[in-house]
């Protein structure tokens, strides 16, 4: 049980749908910028975006025919671990399921990776059916990048760790190897509506 | 609450009293719940400001003007309340002796709270290695620390305290006036081939500005940690 803060009465918005709101979480209109280290700015002639580990044949798509493949264009909410929700985002991209066509893997896992060193662990059916995407357009625009432009992960149902900014790649794993922040105290699967945050959660 | 110590105008400390705290390390942050009578809930993280060696855990907390677990805390929480926390959180934006120096530590506005952390976890545990740390804020009377960051310069060898105030500054101030420059981060962080270790925290535009110049500066991407706060603006 919480104690009760004498004195505090807390600052609701009306206009904040509580359903819609995670435990913890108050909703923010602007787009706040996390990250641990500099940006990166990966020249889109060097990029290209590559699906291995425990695949038959590793895939992979340069910059232009990445954006040749069928996109989807999706309105979400979104969940920082450090307590601000961002509702109805609109993101444009390509869905992972698109990405794993024709992959053949005995995977139950994957490590997003990042340019910048970054990386992120998913259960594989977390980031399949539907749920999960590798995003390049926010809100009709090219993803800045502190945003994580060029293309970024975006698994809106767990918190936002695990939206992997600078995607480069997506690499099957048949044990989950935590990622970046899952080392460093975070919660392996991160889950809001779960109040995963921290280990132990 | 132990004790609550105005900084500034619009920046508060708050002294804990925590039986119990497992110990923190010198950058970490909590999390801190409010609870209303009817159960309501409002959470937000706070940089410690105080190093692991220090008898009280602090947390130094901005009033945001449209905040709504801030003004609470500056304004109404009084010593002896109860305040529900969580932590320490946070393993990466973390500086402990065992991973030397130079220290480079690069601050805006209350950005400042986790590294003067480090500054004082410095004190107690590594004055030989050099310490380095540009503080960038809007008037002289918003630095927050002052006193004590000044004295680290004139007590320490090896310790490089400076300021930078982009609106207004004292007639004779000597540090750098208007925003920083990566001219100045230049000069702040070294020569790249001394392999300093950065740490940069303040709002988002000043920690992408100084992030990059860094990096174009040859700092190498791995060796400059960052902490951002508050929205962009967009």
């Amino acid at each position: 049980m919480s104690p009760i803060s004498r004195g505090f009465t807390g600052r609701r918005r009306p206009a904040d749908d509580p359903s819609r709101l995670p435990p913890g979480q108050y909703s923010e209109r602007g787009f706040p910028v996390l990250s641990a280290g500099p940006t990166p700015h990966t020249p889109l002639d060097e990029w290209s975006f590559l699906i291995d580990g425990v695949v038959e044949a590793p895939v992979s798509w340069p910059w232009e025919e990445f954006l040749g493949l069928p996109a989807e264009t999706v309105t979400v909410d979104i969940h920082c671990v450090t307590k601000w929700s961002k509702l109805d985002t609109t993101w444009k991209g390509v869905s992972v399921d698109t990405l794993l066509e024709g992959v053949e893997t005995p995977a139950a896992y994957l490590t997003a990776w990042s340019d910048g060193g970054y990386t992120t662990n998913v259960a594989l059916e977390d980031v399949t059916g539907g749920k999960a995407w590798v995003a390049y357009e926010y809100d009709g625009e090219p993803l800045e990048p502190e945003h994580g432009g060029p293309a970024r992960l975006l698994v809106p149902h767990l918190y936002f760790w695990k939206s992997a900014k600078w995607v480069r790649g997506l690499t099957l794993t048949l044990d989950d190897e935590p990622g970046f922040w899952e080392t460093y105290g975070y919660h392996n699967r991160g889950d809001p509506w779960l109040e995963q945050r921290y280990q132990g959660d | 609450m132990a004790e609550l110590v105005p900084e500034t105008a619009r920046v508060t400390s708050l002294v804990l009293d925590l039986p119990g705290w497992p110990g923190h390390r010198a950058g970490q942050h909590v999390d801190v719940r409010l609870t209303a009578e009817d159960g309501y809930q409002a959470q937000r993280s706070y940089s410690i400001a105080s190093a692991p060696e220090d008898e009280h855990v602090v947390l130094t907390v901005e009033r945001l003007q449209d905040g709504e677990v801030s003004p609470y805390l500056v304004d109404v929480l009084r010593a002896g309340d109860e305040l529900e926390l969580r932590g320490p959180i946070g393993g990466y934006f973390v500086w402990e002796e065992s991973l030397g120096g130079p220290l480079v530590l690069i601050g805006g506005g209350s950005g400042v709270v986790p590294l003067r952390s480090m500054l004082r976890h410095w004190v107690t545990t590594s004055r030989a290695v050099p310490v380095r740390l540009l503080y960038s804020s809007r008037s002289w009377n918003e630095v927050i620390y002052r006193d004590e960051l000044v004295g680290y310069s004139a007590a320490h060898a090896r310790a490089d305290v400076r300021f930078a105030l982009t609106r207004e500054w004292p007639q004779g101030f000597t540090g750098h006036t208007g925003r920083i420059t990566r001219e100045l981060l230049a000069d702040v962080a070294g020569a790249p081939d001394g392999r300093p270790i950065i740490y940069v925290c303040g709002p988002t535009g000043f920690v992408e500005a100084a992030a990059e110049w860094l990096v174009e500066l040859g700092h190498a991407p791995g060796r400059i940690r960052t902490e951002r706060f508050g929205p962009t603006g967009s």
